[in-house]
C-alpha cells in the first residue's frame, strides 16, 4: 500500500471538487441527449457515476502535467480544463471540436493542456503514458503523467509490461484503475484472478485502494501518489472503486443486454459523488455552481450544434505530419 | 574511396543522427551490447540514457516510444526479428500512426522501427524468416527497403528525420552487402524516390530490397537480347509512381520481383497501378513468395517459397514474347 509520503495533506477545494463533478455529469446527460436526438454520429460511452475520479485526480495535477484518457473519456478530458463547447462539437463531429472532427468521443485530445488523448483500445494508453513521463523526466521537467484505464485494462498484456518498465525506470507516472465493477458486461471478479493493487505490487509499484465515488479522498491519494512521482521516487497505482450508472455504450440503450438488474443499478447508484461531494459546500454556493454550469453547458450544446461540419475534402487532411499525400480510393 | 558495408552504414546512420540530434534515442533488445551490430559503439558514444536496453516487452517499449515521441523525442526501436512487428502491429499501426490525424494534426509521432535482417535468414524456420513490409504499406505506414549500403545509409537518415512513423526493413539478403562509397558523399535519401539501377528499353523489372541484386545479374545476363531497366523503389510507402510511369513510358513491359506472399503484396499494387495508369504493351508479371508462404526450416524448402533469378528470367521472357505479339497487332 501506499506510502503516506512527506507532503502533509494538501487541502482540497471543495468548491472546485464540486464544480468538476457537476460540470461532468450535466455534460454527459447532455451528450446522451444529443445521440438519442440523432446529434451524435454513433454514440458515446458514458462517465456518469465515475465523475469523483476525474475530478480528484485531475484536481490534484498542474496545468502542465499531461494524462492519457479511454474510451469513457469525457470526464478526464473536462477535469483537466478542456473548453466544455470544443469538447461537445467534437462529440458531435464538427469542425470546431478538440480535434476538428477527426477523433470524436473515444479520441479527444487536448495537448496545449496536457491531454495527449483519449484512447479506444483498452489499456494502450498506459505506455504512450510512460514514455511521455520518462521524455519529461529525460528533459529535466518534474511534470507527472497520470494515466486512466479500467478494470478490463489489467488484464491487458501491454499494461503489465508497462507497470514492469515503469517501476523499473521510477517513471514518473500515475497508474489510475477505474474499477466500475465491469468490463463492457463481464464482472471484474469473473476476469481479475488475484486482485488489481496485487498486480501492481508485484512489480513493486505501491498501490492503493481508494472509494472512487469519493472526489476529496481521490484527490488526497493522487496527490501522494504525484508528490510520489515528482520526487522520482517512481509510478504508484491507485484502484479508484466506482460504479457505472449508464451503458457501457449508448448502443446499451436500445440493445438492453441483461448483465445487471436494475435493482443492482439502483443500488448502485445509492452512492453518489454529487450527493457526497454537494453536502460539503453550503446550498447557496452549491445552486450558484449549478446555475452557472446550466448555463455553460447551454452554450455549449448551442456551439456545438451551431457549428459548421468538416468539409469531405478535407477527410485525409493530418494523416501524415509531414504533408505526404495519400492516394485517393478512386482515379 | 571506402568500402562501406550494409550493416557500417546502418550503424553510421543511427550514430550521425544522434550526434545531430539529441532528441534521437534508440531502444531495443540488446542494443547495447550490440547482438545485431547496427547499434555498436552507440552507448559508449551516446551514454545509457540514449541507448535503452529493454526487456522482452515489445508492446509496451513500442508504446513508449510513441509516448516518447509525442513529448519530443525522435526514437529509433530496433526489433531483431521481423515477427516483432506482429506483436507491436497494434502499437505502430493503431497507435502511432492515428495520432497525427485523429488528433487533428495535435501531435505527430517520429519513430522508426529497424529490422536489421528481415526475410528469410538461413536456417530460422517459420516464425524469424517474414518479410512483411507489404502489410505496412497497405495500411500507409511510410515503408522503406533499402538495397545498398548508401541507400540503407540515406533511408534510415531520412527515416529518423521524419515527423511520422516510418518501419526501415533491411534485408537479410543485402546485408552482406559492400560498396566503394566516398563518406563525404553519403545523405538522405528521400522516401518516395525510386532510383533507377540500370537503364534500359526492353523491359521495367521492378525488384525490392535485396532482390535489386538478383534482377542486376539477370540483367546482364541477358543483355546481349534484351536491354532491362532495373527500378528499385526504394521506398514502398510513399512509392516513386511518377519514376515508375516514366521507365514504363521507356519500356512498356513490367516484371516485378517482390519477396511478398503473393495475395495483397505491393507487387500486386504496382501491377494493379500500372495496369490502371501506365504504359504497357504486354501484360504484366510478377514474382512473389507463394500466396501465405510460411517458410519451412529445410534449405531447399526455405530457398523453394523465395523468388529465384530463373523465375524471374523465365517472365522477362515471357514479356518481351507476348509484347512482340502485341506489337505485331498494332496497325
Amino acid at each position: 500500500m501506499a506510502e503516506a509520503g512527506g507532503v502533509g495533506s494538501p487541502t482540497p477545494d471543495s468548491a472546485g471538487l464540486y464544480r468538476t463533478v457537476r460540470l461532468i455529469r450535466r455534460f454527459e446527460e447532455h451528450a446522451v441527449e444529443l445521440v438519442h436526438a440523432g446529434h451524435v454520429f454513433g454514440g458515446i460511452h458514458p462517465y456518469t457515476g465515475q465523475e469523483a475520479i476525474a475530478a480528484g485526480t485531475c484536481a490534484a495535477l498542474r496545468e502542465d502535467d499531461l494524462i492519457t484518457s479511454t474510451h469513457r473519456g469525457h470526464g478526464h478530458v473536462l477535469a483537466k480544463g478542456a473548453d466544455p463547447a470544443r469538447m461537445m462539437a467534437e462529440i458531435a463531429g464538427r469542425a470546431t471540436g478538440l480535434n476538428q472532427g477527426r477523433g470524436g468521443s473515444m479520441h479527444a485530445a487536448d495537448f496545449g493542456i496536457g491531454i495527449l488523448g483519449a484512447n479506444a483500445i483498452v489499456g494502450a494508453a498506459a505506455p504512450i503514458a510512460t514514455g511521455a513521463a520518462w521524455a519529461a523526466r529525460c528533459a529535466g521537467s518534474d511534470r507527472v503523467v497520470v494515466t486512466y484505464f479500467g478494470d478490463g485494462a489489467v488484464s491487458q498484456g501491454v499494461v503489465l509490461e508497462t507497470f514492469n518498465l515503469a517501476s523499473l525506470w521510477h517513471a514518473p507516472v500515475v497508474f489510475v484503475c477505474e474499477n466500475n465493477g465491469f468490463a463492457t458486461t463481464t464482472r471484474t471478479a469473473d476476469a481479475v484472478a488475484g486482485s488489481i493493487t496485487g498486480r501492481a505490487e508485484a512489480f513493486g509499484i505501491p498501490a492503493e485502494r481508494v472509494d472512487g465515488m469519493d472526489p476529496e479522498a481521490v484527490f488526497a491519494a493522487t496527490a501522494r501518489a504525484v508528490e510520489r512521482a515528482r520526487r522520482q521516487e517512481g509510478p504508484t497505482l491507485l484502484e479508484c472503486v466506482t460504479y457505472r450508472y449508464d451503458a457501457h455504450h449508448t448502443w446499451e440503450h436500445a440493445a438492453r443486454p441483461r448483465y445487471r438488474t436494475p435493482e443492482e443499478v439502483q443500488l448502485g447508484r445509492f452512492l453518489d459523488p454529487l450527493d457526497i461531494q454537494g453536502a460539503r459546500i453550503d446550498d447557496g454556493l452549491r445552486a450558484r455552481i449549478d446555475a452557472d454550469i446550466e448555463a455553460l453547458l447551454d452554450e455549449a450544446v448551442r456551439f456545438a450544434l451551431d457549428s459548421p461540419h468538416p468539409d469531405p475534402a478535407t477527410a485525409l487532411d493530418h494523416l501524415y505530419a509531414d504533408g505526404t499525400i495519400a492516394r485517393a480510393g478512386a482515379l | 574511396m571506402t568500402i562501406l558495408s550494409y550493416l557500417k552504414a546502418l550503424n553510421r546512420a543511427v550514430s550521425d543522427e544522434m550526434a545531430r540530434d539529441p532528441a534521437v534515442c534508440v531502444f531495443g533488445e540488446d542494443v547495447r551490447v550490440a547482438v545485431t551490430n547496427v547499434t555498436a559503439g552507440l552507448v559508449k558514444k551516446f551514454g545509457p540514457e540514449r541507448v535503452l536496453d529493454m526487456p522482452i516487452s515489445e508492446q509496451a517499449f513500442t508504446g513508449i516510444a510513441t509516448g516518447a515521441a509525442m513529448a519530443g523525442r525522435r526514437p529509433l526501436i530496433e526489433y531483431q526479428i521481423p515477427a516483432l512487428l506482429f506483436i507491436a502491429f497494434e502499437q505502430i499501426v493503431n497507435q502511432a500512426h492515428k495520432f497525427s490525424l485523429m488528433t487533428g494534426g495535435q501531435t505527430r509521432v517520429p519513430v522508426t522501427y529497424l529490422i536489421p535482417s528481415s526475410g528469410s535468414r538461413d536456417g530460422w524456420a517459420g516464425q524469424h524468416s517474414d518479410h512483411p513490409y507489404s502489410l505496412f504499406a497497405h495500411v500507409g505506414v511510410k515503408t522503406a527497403v533499402p538495397a545498398t549500403p548508401a541507400d540503407a545509409y540515406g533511408l534510415l537518415v531520412s527515416a529518423i528525420r521524419d515527423d511520422d512513423p516510418v518501419v526501415v526493413f533491411a534485408p537479410a539478403g543485402a546485408m552482406g552487402r559492400r560498396e566503394d562509397v566516398d563518406l563525404a558523399q553519403l545523405a538522405p535519401v528521400p522516401l518516395g524516390v525510386g532510383r533507377t539501377h540500370r537503364a534500359g528499353t526492353d523491359v521495367t523489372v521492378v525488384a525490392v530490397g535485396h532482390l535489386v541484386h538478383d534482377a542486376l545479374e539477370v540483367a546482364e545476363e541477358l543483355a546481349d537480347t534484351i536491354d532491362v531497366e532495373v527500378f528499385d523503389p526504394r521506398s514502398l510507402y510513399p512509392f516513386d509512381w511518377q519514376g515508375l510511369a516514366a521507365s514504363l513510358e521507356r519500356t512498356g513491359r513490367l516484371v516485378v520481383i517482390d519477396d511478398s506472399n503473393r495475395s495483397c503484396g505491393i507487387g500486386g499494387e504496382i501491377l494493379a497501378t500500372a495496369a490502371e495508369q501506365m504504359r504497357l504493351v504486354a501484360p504484366p508479371k510478377r514474382i512473389t513468395r507463394p500466396d501465405g508462404a510460411v517458410l519451412p526450416f529445410a534449405e531447399g524448402l526455405d530457398r523453394a517459397l523465395q523468388p529465384t533469378r530463373e523465375q524471374l528470367r523465365h517472365a522477362i521472357h515471357g514479356v518481351m514474347k507476348a509484347g512482340e505479339t502485341k506489337k505485331e497487332e498494332r496497325p
